[in-house]
């Protein structure tokens, strides 16, 4: 199976990279392509990122509480661009209804503090080979 | 050393020794230090300190490593300072209203990402994020709102700012002469540590040069101005909370102290003019002895460079005062009632340690905001610490003890050690450029990571002693998502109101003014006074600094 490629992404103004980065060296370690934007990113410039590195999956890192207003929007340009098969999942500090709201509004699972790497490594592989058996 | 004094210590190497094979023959665990992996040894005799403890020097001597005063905390308890901020300029005026009320002694100020950005709340990025992390503060209007009520002779206000900190203290001076205080009466600290932002926070504007230049003449011109104003808080707590080890936060902290004070004596400054009012911010995570043993060495540290590297003369030079702040990373969102007592701990070994203020977290801060049932619960904790456990009676009541000095030596000689690491990378603002430093402290993080995933490293509720309810049980603190119409609507009367063409004119002056070397400060304060907002005043030097790019990499 080829490898998964994963776009890592900071959206807004939140400068806690911690998280982010230990995400990505693990979902790097454990064999999958990953390309992290950086800090300070728009919700515009992560779709357009997203769509040029043709990525199966974008992890949002978000810590601010601005969760409610750029995580629907990645998804809403996502859709735009005709690539809501890309499964947008991430995590930070973000309460359990607004988790359950986001989800509900077409993000993959979102996950907070104290979750293992190996349980994002778990849950992206298995979506990923979910949908390549549905492709195939 | 006499006869005696030498066949003593054989004596007491040989027993070590004895102890040490029956130690080694025994079933037992090991024991780590918590951030650095490196081995804790088992007992610490007078073999592992320097001498015998009689050259120890007492508490307010030089080099202060048992404190800055000799009074302890007998002279004045240090400052209950909670870190507190929300929504716009008159709930948080409210909140602090609230905190002074019960029992807090100094006010802190938590802006929110736009503000921390030098975004105002009506700029594009700002949507979404406004008052949601802290208060928004976009002009000089809203600092008067947020101080409404509160006399600015008769407190002491910390602002969390760096990226923007000039502008922010500008808009508190203009608030203070709105109120009619004498301003060289104001007593306060602005962060202003970009250093630390590239490092590990992130909050930066412009790129490195320009942005110390702004911090360098904010020393030159408070020095004569707001005289009693702590103009840098330099800090090791986002480097901590970004990953470092406590070796690497007091190292490279120290490391971005000192050239903070290379820089002002470049500019031609004595340093006995602005070390006075450095003053530092620094973690308190869980390993109890090893965080005391930090805030002794740091204190060391910082008075032997500033007097045998530095040439300061000032007794005031040479202490090193500090704020600090319980490890937000430690926090668990599992079993977060536990979090109170990881706090508790905590704050008693920054107690321990000497610190001159303290902010301690509430038990719920891993999933928002706190509620103000939360605040005070870890108001109530300093001050239990304070007036119920007596450990503020006796000043650094650890000296002496083996384990103590030997870890303070210990993190002494390693922070030295990356001195010249650092050093050989080029030095700070270099190894900045390189992202040496950065890396350093994401293969800390990474390497802490994986010791709790493989069980190296017990978080209990997390990793050990899981329940099935782990999930929060207590309320969150809902920031209303009025707050981003509401200050927009805040936005356009004051910019209605205010005279557009006195705008243009002082945005003009700070924009020659940057062109040139002149001292800023000035400048950014006439523009605060003419109700210029952040953002104008944040382009208008952005216009000639440019903006700071970060070297991407995990």
């Amino acid at each position: 199976m080829r490898p998964i490629r994963v776009l890592v992404a900071k959206p807004g103004l939140d400068g806690h990279d911690r998280g982010a980065k230990v995400v990505a060296a693990a979902l790097r370690d454990a064999g999958m392509e990953v390309i992290y934007t950086g800090l300070h990113q728009t919700p515009e410039m992560i779709a357009t990122a997203a769509v040029q590195e043709d990525v199966d999956v974008v992890g949002l890192s978000i810590l601010s509480g601005a969760h409610m207003t750029l995580i629907p929007r990645v998804l809403d340009l996502l859709k735009d661009d005709g690539r809501d098969d890309i499964l947008v999942t991430g995590g930070g500090i973000i309460p359990r209804e607004d988790m359950d709201a986001l989800e509900a509004r077409g993000t993959g699972r979102l996950f907070g503090p104290g979750t293992p790497t190996s349980e994002l490594v778990d849950y992206i592989r298995t979506w990923f080979e979910a949908r390549e058996k549905q492709l195939a | 050393m006499t006869t005696a004094e030498m066949l003593e210590l054989d004596r007491l190497r040989e027993e070590v020794a004895q102890w040490r094979a029956r130690f080694d023959a025994a079933k037992k665990r090991n024991a780590y230090f918590a951030n650095s992996g490196d081995v804790v040894d088992p007992v610490y005799t007078a073999l592992d300190t320097a001498g015998d403890g009689s050259d120890l020097e007492l508490p307010g001597e030089y080099p202060f490593t048992r404190g800055i005063h000799s009074t302890g905390y007998r002279g004045k308890l240090w400052t209950m300072r909670q870190f507190a901020g929300f929504g716009t300029a008159p709930e948080t005026n409210a909140r602090y209203k609230y905190l002074l009320a019960h029992g807090q002694t100094g006010l802190s100020v938590a802006f929110d990402f736009p503000t921390l950005m030098g975004y105002d709340s009506d700029h594009p990025r700002s949507e979404g994020e406004v008052g949601k992390c802290g208060v928004a503060i976009s002009s000089l209007a809203d600092m008067e709102t947020l101080f409404e009520g509160i006399p600015l002779d008769k407190v002491s206000t910390s602002m969390t700012i760096n990226g923007p900190a000039v502008i922010l203290f500008a808009f508190y001076i203009a608030a203070a002469e709105k109120q009619g205080v004498d301003t060289t009466q104001l007593r306060g600290t602005i962060q202003n540590d970009i250093l630390k932002e590239y490092m590990a926070q992130h909050a930066w504007v412009y790129p490195i040069e320009p942005a110390l230049r702004l911090i360098v003449d904010n020393f030159e011109w408070s020095a004569e101005h707001i005289p009693l104003w702590n103009t840098i808080s330099i800090s090791g707590y986002h480097i901590r909370e970004a990953g470092a080890t406590a070796a690497q936060e007091l190292a490279f902290t120290l490391a971005d102290g000192f050239t903070y004070v290379e820089r002002g004596m470049a500019r031609g400054l004595d340093v006995d003019d602005f070390a006075p009012r450095l003053s530092f911010f620094w973690d308190i995570h869980n390993d109890f002895f090893e965080e005391i043993a930090k805030l002794r060495a740091a204190r060391r540290i910082w008075a032997r460079h500033l007097k045998e590297r530095f040439g300061a003369k000032d007794p005031r030079s040479l202490i090193m005062r500090f704020h600090s702040q319980t490890a937000g990373v430690t926090l668990t969102a599992q079993q977060p009632m536990n979090n109170v007592v990881r706090v508790a701990y905590q704050a008693m070994a920054a107690v321990l340690g000497g610190t001159q203020s303290l902010h301690t977290n509430s038990m719920d801060e891993t999933l928002a905001l706190p509620t103000e049932q939360a605040v005070q619960v870890a108001l109530r904790t300093q001050q239990v610490l304070a007036y119920e456990t007596g450990v503020p009676n006796v000043a650094d009541p650890l000296g002496g003890s083996y384990y103590v000095e030997a870890l303070t030596d210990k993190l002494e000689r390693e922070a030295e050690a990356l001195f010249v690491q650092i050093a050989e990378v080029g030095g700070v603002v270099r190894g900045l450029e390189t992202g040496w430093l950065q890396r350093k402290i994401a293969e800390s993080s990474s390497r802490q990571q994986w010791e709790i995933e493989q069980h190296r490293r017990t978080i209990v509720g997390v990793n050990e002693f899981v329940t099935e309810e782990g999930e929060l049980t207590i309320p969150l603190l809902k920031v209303s998502e009025a707050a981003e119409s509401e200050q927009r609507a805040r936005m356009a009367a004051m910019r209605a109101s205010r005279d557009s063409a006195l705008v243009e004119r002082r945005l003009g002056e700070l924009r020659n003014a940057a062109r040139s070397d002149s001292n800023l400060m000035p400048f950014i304060l006439d523009c605060a006074r003419a109700y210029c907002t952040l953002y104008e005043i944040r382009a208008a030097m952005e216009d000639v600094f440019g903006a700071y790019r970060e070297p991407v990499f995990f």
